[in-house]
């Protein structure tokens, strides 16, 4: 290449660069967020690998920030075990949780089923160092789908159904294989051998895709995700209640507590229903709006901003 | 297209990010490994470890030195350090050997010539060795930088975000546009990168330049 | 430390050697992936090569080629995995094309460096295109496109390992699935496992590189005589 083109490219890359600072330098929702982690009166919030739960984070920042509280975000940490750790060495203060898996994950022999059991029970198994704040009434919990073909092939409605097959495949995220709602779980409650394939899209695409050309017969699933009821998935009847009930819930390091942070979110918490996150879910995974302008939208509709 | 101009903001972001992530891990390997590599020149044992050492070090997965770092460092788990020093480990293994390629590829004469005026030691490197090696240290730098700015991304694998972020995004959503902006801006700043390292290149080296244009009018 | 002890019981325990999900299985796995990988590579990189070397065209192919360098790994199997749906095609892709470029440039280099005064003088008495490459150009260039084959594969192998983040199998399962759970033995062990596998393909390939060059030094003598 002359001189004069490698001139030009980075003369082109350079305009590129400003104008695009320029233009959108303004506007950016990511402002009160950038990455200050240092300073104290900040509340780092994490999310886990999926969307819905990169939307909640987005919320929770924003509504804290709208009520003069600097939040941080760092959206898709990865699993429980590492968003946990992450909390636990401080370098996030909170991150949006779900009730059920996360009492299993303190405690694994926990026997609540109903919401309110499962909630003061978690309280209750909470390391000393973090707090829950309110349970919400919205509820997004796992759950095990098979095709509706799959289903009426093999007389197949409820988990325990399935202990009659041999080679299932199930696809899930990698945590699965060690979860008490997981594969573990599956053989301890249900008597159902099964093989995980791991697939990390938090119940996404790829994993729909596997379930409907049949490389799995049954994907673990959020009940919030629209894909269930647009691919007419059956989800399956869990009567041992081997998956507990999966309220929205913020889970929060102590040394970041305090009566305005928990006012803010409370509020957030009451006003959140099952419905508003398939909706939620729908923009993202259909109209791929970004998690910040949904949760923003969300906020706005409830004028919580 | 009408994503590209609603996350715009987003995008520059991580882009930022991206960019920041990248810079000290290039300098940081460049640093160390140079001198590094010119010590170990000196002697047979120590010039063959050299290779041994950098194809070692780079065969190392990069998902588990990235978990592991926080342990060894005493480090918060998405403190960005542990990137950097995982991507600097990278940098020094790939520029380890093209440094020790590049002082050797030096005629001893004029290595030999300078002896002879009386060089000491540090002005031999400073003035004769640097200068007639820099050609070659600069493509091994070009190629650090090239694999550092794609190696950033396994980050979002771990929670250190860049433009990585994008591709998990929108493999969890199926939304290949986002990937692929992840992708091409990625590959914008390795290109930007290199151009800022060639022009670096021109200006403290002006004689391979005036070299280049040489030849090409003389052809 | 502690972690170590770890990784030894669980690179020690035979239950973790065995089954589908088992060492054993990954590490065949890895093994048939890299060199399904370095296969395809070589057939694609060597004859490019080859002409480009060659006849001295399409010389911009090398530049755009090595221009792939700088496409993310990860990017490029989150993206392609969404074409190519499930299954092993869309990491194949994206090993290869990161293979390609070590291959592509050592054996151009390699055939390019052969002396013109050589190959016009073998025009000269007769020799075809051909003759000339299968001859002398590529008997001259075999150490370095050993050399470039060496290279790719140790990357290939380390490589494979990002892969897992796809639903595919080999060492990189392990990692993956180690990570979401922060399973550290069953991560450590893993990486020592790619690590070993690594070395012992370079060291590997380096005795066939030393012993072929020797041949290769001997087979020329004979192509002259």
């Amino acid at each position: 290449m002359s001189s004069f083109g490698r001139k030009l490219i980075g003369g082109v890359l350079a305009g590129v660069v400003m104008m695009g600072t320029v233009g959108c330098g303004s506007s950016n929702p990511l402002d009160s967020s950038s990455s200050q982690e240092s300073d104290a009166s900040t509340i780092t919030i994490g999310s886990a690998n999926f969307a819905e739960s990169e939307i909640l984070a987005n919320m929770y920042v924003q509504a804290l920030a709208s009520h003069g509280i600097h939040a941080a975000l760092k959206p898709d940490i990865g699993a429980r075990d590492v968003y946990i750790a992450a909390l636990k060495d401080g370098s996030i203060d909170l991150v949006p949780e779900y009730t059920g898996n996360l009492l299993q994950y303190f405690d694994k022999d926990s026997t609540a089923h109903s919401a309110s059991d499962v909630y003061s029970e978690l309280k209750k198994a909470l390391p000393s160092k973090f707090a829950v704040l309110d349970q919400a009434k919205a509820e997004d919990s796992d759950s095990l789908n098979v095709t509706k073909s799959y289903s009426e092939q093999h007389h197949v409605t409820s988990i325990g159904d399935l202990s009659k097959i041999n080679g299932l495949k199930i696809a899930a995220a990698p945590e699965f294989a060690t979860r008490p709602y997981g594969i573990t779980g599956l053989k301890q409650q249900y008597g159902v051998d099964a093989t995980l394939i791991p697939i990390n899209d938090g119940g996404g695409a790829t994993t729909i895709k596997a379930l409907l050309n049949g490389t799995v017969q049954m994907a673990n699933i959020n009940t919030t995700s629209p894909s269930i009821k647009t691919n007419n998935l059956v989800t399956l009847k869990d009567p041992l209640q081997m998956i507990l009930p999966q309220r929205v819930i913020p889970l929060i390091s102590k040394s970041a507590e305090s009566d305005k942070v928990t006012s803010v979110l409370n509020e957030v918490q009451s006003k959140l229903t099952t419905q508003d996150l398939m909706t939620m879910n729908g923009e993202s995974i259909n109209d791929k709006e970004s998690a910040s302008a949904i949760a923003k939208h969300w906020l706005q509709t409830y004028k919580l901003v | 297209m009408n994503w590209l101009i609603l996350n715009c903001a987003q995008i520059l972001h991580y882009a930022l990010q991206h960019m920041l992530l990248s810079v000290f891990p290039i300098l940081l390997g460049t640093l160390v490994a140079v001198p590094l590599a010119r010590l170990a020149n000196g002697f047979r044992l120590t010039r063959s470890s050299i290779y041994v050492a950098s194809s070692v070090l780079y065969a190392i997965p990069s998902l588990p030195l990235l978990i592991f770092l926080p342990a060894l460092l005493r480090t918060k788990i998405l403190n960005p350090v542990n990137i950097e020093v995982a991507l600097t480990i990278y940098a020094i293994a790939i520029m380890l050997t093209s440094a020790s390629h590049a002082f050797l590829s030096i005629d001893p004469s004029v290595i030999h010539a300078a002896d002879a005026m009386g060089f000491g030691a540090w002005k031999k490197f400073f003035q004769v060795e640097l200068p007639l090696a820099g050609s070659q240290l600069l493509a091994g730098i070009r190629v650090v930088s090239v694999s550092t700015i794609s190696l950033v991304t396994v980050g979002s694998l771990i929670g250190v975000n860049s433009l990585g972020f994008f591709f998990l995004e929108g493999y969890q959503r199926d939304f290949p546009l986002e990937i692929w902006v992840g992708i091409a801006a990625t590959a914008l700043i390795a290109l930007l990168f290199d151009q800022i390292l060639a022009i670096c290149g021109r200006v403290l080296m002006p004689w391979n330049h005036r070299r280049v244009t040489r030849e090409r009018s003389a052809a | 430390m502690n972690v170590f002890s770890q990784t030894l019981l669980w690179l020690g325990d035979a239950s973790n050697w065995e089954g589908t999900g088992g060492i054993s299985v990954r590490l065949v796995q890895h093994m048939q992936y890299s060199l399904a990988t370095l296969a395809i590579t070589c057939v694609i990189a060597i004859p490019l090569a080859c002409y480009i070397g060659h006849f001295g065209r399409a010389l911009f192919v090398i530049p755009v080629i090595n221009a792939l360098r700088a496409l993310p790994t990860l990017g490029m199997l989150s993206a392609l995995a969404l074409i190519f749906g499930l299954g092993i095609s869309a990491p194949m892709i994206v090993m290869v094309m990161f293979a390609i470029p070590p291959v592509l440039a050592a054996t151009y280099s390699g055939i390019a460096n052969v002396s013109q005064t050589t190959t016009h003088a073998m025009r000269a008495i007769g020799f075809s295109e051909w003759q000339i490459l299968w001859n002398v150009e590529l008997p001259t260039a075999f150490p370095a496109i050993l050399g470039g084959i060496r290279s790719a594969f140790t990357q290939i192998i380390a490589t494979w390992t990002v892969a897992a983040f796809l639903p595919v199998g080999g060492l990189g399962r392990f990692l993956i699935d180690g990570l979401a759970i922060r399973d550290y033995s069953q991560m450590l062990g893993a990486s020592f496992l790619v690590i070993g596998l690594s070395i012992a393909v370079d060291v590997l390939m380096l005795i066939v590189q030393n012993t072929i060059e020797r041949h290769s030094r001997y087979s020329q003598l004979t192509t002259q005589s």
